[in-house]
């Protein structure tokens, strides 16, 4: 993983705003443009780029996902910091990348690594933005998912602080925080009963604290979690946390 | 159901009691495990780190390491065996007793000889053999496999237990009270203890600097072994040497409090070769039969990290899939993420048949985060489903990933895709003949479509480009934004 002081964090940067936020949450793509500018950045948004080739990798088909992630390195191609509002994604970039580019190294792919930050990771070690002047109406129970590709990084820390600046927020512990929502991506799928009973537990642990809001880094898990929380009949109420931090802030 | 993957329709079909029982000891474990390690060190991690790094630089200079261990085993009265093997390995353990016409033996627990079916093929030939570790016992005795690491029978309970002893004939009557059966296995125990000519154990590590070999128990039973028997057999993987007797304190550390949340097991012991003059008891010859079994071609391959392994299982108590789908599930002695990894490739002719093991993972990380040897389980996942590919091993479920990888490298087609897509919206998807499709709406709902919604909006925001940004962009009134 690489060192935060290493990467590029000026204000010129490029969003990358994950497939996920351009076939269903396009909020969150909006929120984390908003965001970025309200703290002076400018944000490129490359036309071309489709997925991180995650879906590919995961599954065990490095041919097909390497040929997605040179796409992507091209489009993201040059020297500006690369943002990303979602910790699974991001850790593609740096972590994913390296491994199945192992044994054909190429230049492309490292410079993407380089410079890739998830995005809150980005404002608060980037910006070195510590405090958000945000504020709740009514106090607000926030339960934190950390997503696991945030695991070994500076996001969950930073996400967990910045949340906890915002006026009438309290994040809530819940047992099992280490444990996965069961999403895994193409895993939901071929392990359906695992992938349910997980996100279940997780569920559980989480609506015990009663929280009035989930919010998480990825919305690949929120996605899992409110979908089965749905169906299950006990919905909850759920943000990414860039829409949280736009949310709260004086209109 | 082709689309589902083999440890899930397991996972599907186990009863509650024992998946509640599998998932409640595992959460226990991981909780202990944190609060041994958090409590003593103020940074865990940079042992975990260190410990991986002596595995490492071991494995490494193993053959090095593995001529001086010899030398310091032959040094201290210990007969050293080369076992390449599987069979190889059976056939040294059981020429050695017949060579010394031993007809009855106990043992402690040894993963090792689980790998190798040792209690099978000494039967077969005539040699009683009793596992003397209260779990593997319960195991023998029901003819079971152990389905934990470090807890064998975790899958059972003490109802189950009392059942057996009565039917094994350990005991008269029903009594599923935890002290009655630990009581009646301790008179059971204690004569065949006695009656025992030889003692097979494991190893935990042996320092190539001095010979030692180190046993960690929790019930004593391979010291109890030991006093009476005339021979000691120590059954151990070429990978679990360390160089030094100093580097056992870091790796005695981390074992007890990964494994169990204990400082230290309670019985550990160091054994330098067979009893001496001064010694009152104790095995007059020792034998110590150096297993690869795999592990070269393991150490020649891309998931060599996997040989770290220090078989703590934290990782298959702090995996959420293993907690659903308990150790049986992984068809091996190895549960969990480091049997996902092993099993594969240390039985590298069995790899088609259980190359659909590394798939049983979210990826979480979970394993990589709590491994006292900071092996990189997830990465080595990831390498076998590559390879599995690569070999042209069908999965069940595997989705075609070449016709995504088109999509996603045409951005005017992907765009395209995006905006049609949203035509989902509006039709009966529940209905739409794509199994993965279902497979989600199995048990969640999906959230509305808004393909290339993102795209439109920024365009519009960047054609009325200035009041939009100026608007947005107002003081960031008392937020720190210098970076």
């Amino acid at each position: 993983m690489p060192a935060t002081t290493e990467r590029p964090a000026g204000k010129k940067v490029l969003l990358m705003a994950t497939c996920l936020c351009d076939a269903f949450y396009d909020d969150v793509a909006k929120a984390t443009v908003e965001i970025l500018e309200h703290l002076g950045v400018e944000v490129g948004f490359p036309e071309n780029q489709t997925c991180c080739g995650q879906p590919a990798f995961n599954s065990g088909d490095w041919k097909s996902s390497r040929k997605v992630a040179r796409h992507t390195a091209e489009v993201f191609g040059g020297d500006l910091p690369v943002i990303v509002p979602s910790g699974s994604c991001a850790a593609m970039h740096f972590h994913g990348n390296r491994l199945q580019f192992e044994e054909c190294p190429d230049p492309a792919i490292d410079s993407l690594a380089d410079r890739t930050w998830e995005l809150i990771d980005y404002i608060v070690n980037g910006l070195g933005v510590r405090e958000w002047p945000g504020r709740f109406e009514s106090p607000t129970r926030i339960a934190f998912h950390r997503s696991c590709h945030l695991r070994g990084s500076a996001s969950g820390e930073a996400i967990t602080s910045l949340l906890s600046t915002i006026g009438n927020a309290e994040v809530v512990p819940f047992g099992q925080a280490e444990q996965c929502c069961g999403f895994g991506g193409t895993f939901s799928v071929t392990f359906p009963h695992i992938s349910g009973r997980m996100g279940s537990l997780k569920l559980d642990h989480i609506l015990e604290q009663k929280p009035d809001l989930l919010v998480s880094g990825d919305m690949s898990c929120l996605m899992h979690l409110t979908g089965l929380a749905q169906a299950q009949g006990r919905p909850v109420a759920h943000k990414h946390v860039v829409q949280v931090l736009r949310d709260t802030l004086p209109s | 159901m082709v689309n589902r993957q083999p440890i899930d329709v397991y996972a599907h079909q186990i009863d509650d009691e024992k998946q509640a029982s599998v998932l409640g000891g595992s959460a226990a474990s991981t909780d202990k495990r944190y609060s041994a390690l958090f409590n003593d060190y103020e940074d865990p991690d940079a042992i975990r780190r260190l410990a991986g790094g002596i595995k490492d630089h071991t494995l490494h200079h193993l053959d090095r390491y593995l001529e001086q261990a010899e030398e310091s085993l032959v040094r201290n009265g210990c007969h050293v065996h080369f076992a390449d093997t599987a069979d190889d390995a059976r056939d040294a353990v059981l020429s050695i007793l017949r060579d010394r016409g031993i007809t009855r033996l106990t043992k402690s627990k040894s993963m090792a000889s689980e790998e190798i079916h040792l209690n099978d093929h000494l039967t077969e030939n005539g040699i009683e053999v009793l596992e003397s570790d209260l779990g593997e016992f319960i195991i023998q005795l029901d003819g079971d496999t152990p389905s934990h690491i470090v807890r064998p029978i975790i899958h059972k309970n003490r109802r189950e237990i009392a059942r057996s002893f009565q039917r094994g004939g350990i005991a008269d009557d029903y009594n599923d009270d935890p002290e009655t059966i630990t009581r009646r296995a301790r008179v059971h125990l204690r004569e065949k203890y006695v009656q025992a000519e030889a003692v097979i154990t494991g190893g935990n590590f042996i320092s190539a600097e001095s010979g030692r070999v180190v046993l960690v128990t929790n019930e004593g039973n391979s010291r109890f072994g030991m006093a009476p028997s005339r021979v000691h057999i120590a059954l151990v993987g070429i990978e679990k040497l360390v160089p030094t007797d100093r580097d056992l304190a870091v790796f005695l550390n981390l074992l007890g409090r990964s494994a169990t949340g204990q400082q230290l097991t309670v019985y550990t012991e160091f054994i330098s070769g067979p009893r001496d003059d001064s010694q009152p008891s104790g095995p007059e010859e020792m034998h110590v039969v150096l297993m690869n079994n795999g592990r070269t071609d393991v150490l020649g391959s891309n998931c060599r990290e996997i040989l770290r392994c220090i078989r703590c299982s934290a990782c298959q108590n702090v995996c959420p899939v293993y907690r659903q789908a308990s150790g049986h599930a992984y068809r091996s002695p190895y549960g969990g993420p480091v049997g996902a990894v092993l099993s594969p490739i240390l039985f590298g002719d069995r790899f088609p048949e259980l190359a659909d093991l590394p798939k049983a993972s979210s990826l979480c990380g979970a394993c990589n985060e709590v491994c006292p040897v900071d092996i990189p389980l997830p990465d080595l996942l990831l390498r076998l489903r590559d390879k599995a590919k690569k070999e042209h091993i069908p999965q069940p479920g595997d989705l075609p990933m070449a016709p995504f990888a088109t999509l996603a490298t045409s951005p005017a087609i992907w765009r395209t895709a995006m905006t049609m897509s949203k035509a989902m919206n509006h039709l009966p998807i529940q209905m739409a003949p794509v199994r993965p499709l279902q497979d989600w709406l199995g048990q969640r709902t999906l959230p509305e479509w808004h393909g290339g919604d993102f795209r439109k909006w920024l365009k519009k925001r960047k054609e009325t480009d200035q009041p939009q940004r100026t608007q947005t962009s107002q003081s960031p009134s008392k937020s720190d934004a210098s970076s």
